[in-house]
């Protein structure tokens, strides 16, 4: 069975090249009833390889399989090839299960929408760049999938081009990845030159081994992590994400959720042995960095007004949560994380959608309220999904934030407050949510009257096909977190799942007082989840307490606007010099040298007749002649 | 006689190359002398000649024989033998694929692209121009390589200047008086060098392979020498910042013109940097290989920043190139095998994607007769076929995995980092700026509700598909399967490097485990 995984990315591939070629002829609904089979078909591929991995020995779980070498020059050999290992299959599991998901919601969601089979066809080759990312065996395949999933959001993001701000936003998520890029291309040269390769065996292997120093592993190291700061939207790159939120909402579900933006994450956790090896004050920047977002990401979404924008800054926050994980050393929690946000966050932008599409569009939660009783199915799921992102036992998120917390503390108590903090506002802002939109008066009506036409519109329950995956990912929100449970060892089943490509962790920490009293920190991380949501439900609910939403929050701290204000300022300023230098000095000198050139020849002019034609004309005709001349010699045979 | 100078005829049973050659130049003798009342058989024998051409190309392609890293199909003949000039012609991996190229490019501008006026004249300058570019890449004599290489000039020059828009005499004059200031640099350094050469031979000779196996300069000659032919090649690729003709010229010439200019003859500069600059004179390459370096990074970064301030689409595509020249010139100039590699299949590759690029810009102006960035909005809606195919070819040009131009460009920024770090460092933020300028310009074009003027624009059709699809097959499959590209061109390269070696001493490194720092870094730890 490991040798078919080359067909878990075939598959959606097949999936494109059919919509593309027959994408019109198929239409809707038989475009995305193909391109969410073979997703699905996909995710049936990977449960087969998964099993026979789970019955190998944990020293064999480890496949690579080739399909012909790739980009081989001198040194150089890169192989398109894939490694089947559990790190890779955990994720390809997770995209294909939640990506047969999301296709299957979004036949239901672009119901009606003119370019029906274009985004199926956009959906499935996003899938396929996904899955060469995750199961890539060296570095280039995975940067294939890495800017193959870039572009796919690029075209998903803008799918609506023909409004402006979906055009600028897929523009924007595409250009802030590539800085991102950049890193990740350094990072590949660094680690040819110090390697000879860019396989990631070779790459683990020489630092495992001491062949690689601690300069060029934090060098390969901060250089990934640039990639992983654009990817998966982390300061000082992370600004794309919000108004990505631009594309339809599956994509918001698929990629800016659940997939694609958890790449960094797992770039990260493929090469931690190189982090090992890295000097010290490396992972600990990432797992500031990652702190520092999750803060900065979730006081802004205390403000939000947007449906999705909360969720959005929601996302930036929980992906901060990882690399803090990332940064402790707890790469098993990181991925852990990963998954279960995979489950609710997805579960939380399909219900928005679902929302929105009841709404006919309408995305502002303060015309929202008491939806609930119009939409039970998406209000119950969502609701599942707010207890699990909130951290409330015993969903999911629960136990993957604690797991992180737990290493954080053991690395600095400073990290581990900043990080509780951020939970306490994650239950808060979600709390708000869910009673912005589910609860309390129902603030659509007064509008609906307002509309007088329009008012008959009420919002309705969603179709089954985008209920049903709702159902599912509840489910898994409800028991994702039992993979991982902190209990005893024999609970750990992806941290035993995990080895060997990422080490047991706990060792490190065994001596820590955060280890000793575990327990105490799962009942503080608990407590601090109920404090979010009673405080939120006392100011939203019960309106005891004034909302504290003040503009600077709403606005994101005005770091986004600062910045396209440079760009659109002193930015373009200089690129215009720049032309402008090109134009009159660059060109101005040759033309310059051409006038001078021109009246010296004006004086000698009486000799020739001035013509560039004419010379142009005689040296053509000559060589022409040349040419004939030289062929009746006969040199040629 | 060495390894260069390895004749392989390999099995073919006629001079290929000078077939290459000679079926352009015939082309155009045909026409010129066809009738004036029948437009259509001077078509038929401009596309069967041109055709002919691109198919000897591609069986040249399949008979090369890979892993050979000399010359084949070699023919040598004295012409002159007084002076030691002979027709001299050969192919090896660096110059394979340019061939092939030319060969493929010409046929798809001349049946893809109907001059407005005067066809007749317009099909004899292309197929003159053809030849040209053949014999440029095809001559091992330096002589002929001059003569070729100016040729190429005289086709050019009226194209531009006959057919092509408002600003074309300007256009046409400043690139012809460029170019052939240039090459004035060239002819004297081509026969200070054979002068020179003959001190060492005994007797006179242009024969490339000859002078630069039996000659030694010395150090200080060499170097004059070796700028004497950079000159003329600089201005041609164009480098930073003798690159100020390449817009003009660009926008103001026909789209068939614009199409080979930047498919093939740009790489008429970076094609001779590598096989005369370097080849004949390594020690002065590699001594000034910094100045070389700095520049085309200059090149990189400052196209790319000109290019996203363009209101002319034509000449943001043409302004894209001074970036993607830049980046096949630090290959060339970092001297490493992958860097090296990676230049030569960049030239082809942006050959592929700017021919491909100015040839939608062209549908474009037909369609709706500006190239204005501004008059232009919501193609994408009314045309979506136009729109892909433009997409991808755009990615191509940006450099996304998967698609030719990827290749070229990693290749180039991976071999030079070891020996080129600093530069290189700084090239790849070209990367970034490359998605930026096409695609802002791709968003004003393509993206947004379609104005009235706009709302008519026509979908691809039928034939312009036929001539696009072989750009988009290649784009794909280079950027899927490089490796029988790669495995042809890289001999060769390791050729030209060893040579480079064993003149001036200078190793290309090989990458290997950080043995110096690892085994200091343990010691300094345990």
């Amino acid at each position: 069975m490991l040798d078919l995984v080359w067909l878990i990315p075939a598959l959606p591939l097949a999936g494109f090249l059919v919509i593309l070629v027959f994408g019109r002829i198929l239409g809707e609904p038989k475009a995305g009833i193909v391109a969410t089979a073979m997703t699905a078909l996909s995710f049936v591929v990977t449960v087969g390889v998964f099993f026979d991995l789970v019955s190998r020995d944990e020293s064999e779980r480890h496949h690579v399989e080739t399909l012909f070498s790739w980009i081989p020059v001198g040194s150089l050999s890169i192989d398109l090839a894939f490694l089947a290992d559990p790190l890779s299959i955990t994720m390809a599991l997770f995209v294909t299960g939640i990506g047969s998901l999301i296709h299957l919601y979004a036949i239901g969601y672009m119901h009606g929408d003119p370019k029906f089979s274009k985004f199926f066809l956009y959906l499935n080759l996003f899938v396929f760049s996904m899955l060469m990312l995750v199961l890539g065996e060296n570095l280039l395949v995975t940067f294939l999938g890495w800017e193959g999933v870039g572009a796919c959001s690029y075209f998903l993001i803008s799918f609506w081009h023909t409004r402006d701000s979906a055009a600028t936003a897929g523009k924007k998520a595409f250009v802030t990845n590539r800085v991102g890029d950049w890193g990740v291309m350094m990072a590949m040269f660094l680690a040819f030159g110090a390697v000879g390769t860019l396989s990631y065996d070779g790459l683990n292997h020489a630092a495992e081994d001491g062949a690689l120093s601690a300069v060029t592993a934090t060098a390969i190291a901060l250089m990934l992590f640039i990639g992983a700061c654009g990817k998966s939207a982390q300061l000082p790159l992370y600004i794309w994400l919000p108004d990505a939120m631009e594309g339809p909402t599956p994509v918001s579900a698929l990629i800016h959720a659940a997939t694609m933006v958890t790449a960094g994450v797992f770039l990260m956790t493929r090469v931690n042995p190189v982090l090992e090896v890295a000097f010290d004050w490396a992972p600990t920047l990432i797992a500031i960095v990652g702190v520092a977002t999750a803060l900065f990401a979730a006081t802004i979404a205390v403000a939000q007004t947007d449906i999705k924008k909360v969720l959005a800054y929601s996302t930036v926050s929980q992906l901060g949560f990882m690399f803090l994980a990332v940064g402790s050393g707890a790469y098993v929690a990181a991925i852990f994380h990963m998954v279960t946000h995979a489950f609710f966050k997805a579960l939380l932008f399909l219900g928005s959608g679902s929302v929105i599409h009841g709404m006919h569009h309408e995305q502002d939660m303060r015309k929202m309220g008491a939806l609930r009783l119009l939409m039970p199915v998406t209000a119950m799921t969502f609701i599942i999904g707010w207890l699990a992102i909130a951290g409330v036992p015993p969903f999911a998120g629960f136990w993957s934030k604690d797991e992180i917390l737990l290493y954080a503390f053991a690395k600095s108590p400073i990290l581990y407050a900043v990080g509780m903090v951020t939970a306490l506002l994650t239950a808060y802002y979600m709390t708000r949510q869910v009673i912005m939109v589910f609860f309390g008066e129902a603030r659509w009506k007064d509008r609906s009257e307002e509309n007088g036409a329009h008012g008959d519109r009420e919002p309705h329950e969603s179709p089954a096909t985008m209920l049903f995956p709702l159902v599912v990912l509840a489910g898994l929100s409800i028991v994702g977190g039992f993979i991982q449970l902190p209990f005893t060892k024999d609970l750990h089943f992806l941290e035993k799942w995990l080895h060997p490509v990422v080490e047991f962790g706990e060792a490190d920490i065994k001596t820590s007082w955060a280890y000793e009293n575990k327990y105490l920190l799962l009942v503080i991380a608990a407590v601090v989840a109920l404090v979010g949501i009673a405080v939120s439900t006392l100011v939203y609910a019960k309106k005891r307490i004034a909302p504290i939403e003040p503009e600077i929050l709403a606005e994101g701290w005005y770091y986004d606007r600062k910045i396209t204000d440079f760009m659109g300022g002193p930015g373009r300023q200089a690129f215009d010099a720049v032309a402008t230098v090109d134009n009159r000095v660059v060109d101005g000198a040759v033309n310059g040298v051409g006038r001078l050139v021109q009246r010296i020849a004006e004086a000698v002019r009486l000799t020739q007749s001035g013509a560039v034609r004419t010379y142009a004309a005689g040296v053509g005709v000559g060589v022409v002649a040349l040419l004939i001349w030289f062929f009746l010699r006969g040199v040629v045979l | 006689m060495s390894t260069f100078a390895a004749a392989t005829q390999g099995t073919l049973p006629f001079p290929i190359l000078t077939a290459l050659i000679a079926a352009p130049a015939l082309g155009a003798l045909f026409t010129v002398l066809s009738s004036n009342k029948r437009p259509e058989i001077t078509k038929l024998i401009a596309i069967v000649s041109s055709v002919f051409t691109g198919a000897l190309g591609l069986w040249l392609l399949a008979s090369f024989e890979t892993g050979e890293k000399g010359f084949q199909f070699t023919s040598k003949h004295e012409w002159i033998s007084d002076w030691g000039i002979g027709w001299n012609v050969g192919v090896d991996g660096i110059s394979l694929f340019l061939v092939v190229l030319t060969g493929v490019l010409f046929p798809l501008v001349i049946v893809g692209i109907d001059p407005h006026h005067n066809e007749k004249r317009y099909l004899s300058w292309l197929l003159l121009l053809e030849a040209g570019v053949m014999g440029s890449f095809l001559s091992l004599d330096l002589f002929l390589f001059f003569l070729f290489f100016e040729i190429v000039l005289v086709p050019m020059y009226f194209l531009i200047g006959g057919w092509g828009y408002d600003q074309r005499i300007y256009a046409a004059t400043k690139f012809f008086l460029y170019t052939m200031a240039g090459s004035a640099f060239m002819l004297v350094g081509i026969i200070a060098t054979a002068v020179l050469a003959e001190r060492d031979l005994g007797f006179v000779t242009f024969d490339l392979v000859q002078i630069a196996e039996g000659a030694s300069f010395a150090t200080g000659t060499a170097r004059w020498l070796f700028f004497a032919f950079a000159i003329a090649f600089a201005v041609k690729v164009p480098l930073f910042p003798l690159h100020t003709w390449l817009p003009d010229a660009h926008t103001q010439a026909p789209t068939g013109g614009s199409v080979i200019l930047a498919g093939v003859l740009l790489k008429l500069g970076t094609y001779g940097l590598l096989r005369f600059g370097v080849y004949l004179f390594p020690e002065a390459a590699l001594w000034s290989r910094e100045i070389f370096l700095t520049l085309a990074v200059i090149g990189i970064i400052w196209g790319a920043i000109a290019a996203t301030m363009q209101k002319d689409l034509k000449r943001l595509v043409a302004y894209s190139s001074v970036a993607h020249l830049g980046f096949i010139v630090l290959g060339t100039f970092a001297f490493s095998s992958q860097a090296m590699t990676g230049g030569v299949m960049q030239m082809v590759n942006h050959g592929v994607s700017t021919g491909a690029l100015f040839l939608l810009v062209g549908m474009i102006y037909e369609r709706r007769h500006t190239r204005q960035i501004a008059e232009l909005k919501g193609l994408q809606k009314v045309a979506p076929i136009f729109a892909g195919v433009f997409m991808v070819v755009m990615l191509s040009s940006i450099g996304v995995p998967g698609l030719n131009g990827f290749v070229g460009e990693f290749l180039v920024l991976i071999g030079a980092f070891p020996t080129a770090r600093w530069w290189t460092v700084i090239a790849a933020t070209g990367v970034i700026l490359a998605a930026l300028y096409l695609l802002w310009a791709y968003q004003r074009v393509f993206h947004g509700e379609p104005d009235e003027a706009n709302a008519g624009f026509r979908e691809l059709k039928l034939r312009e598909g036929l001539v696009l699809a072989p750009f988009l097959a290649i784009i794909v499959f280079c950027g899927v399967y490089p490796k029988p590209m790669l495995d042809r061109i890289e001999p060769s390269v390791e050729a030209l490097l060893e040579r480079v070696e064993l003149v001036t001493g200078y190793a290309a490194p090989e990458a290997e485990p950080e043995a110096d720092v690892a085994v200091s870094d343990q010691g300094g730890e345990e």
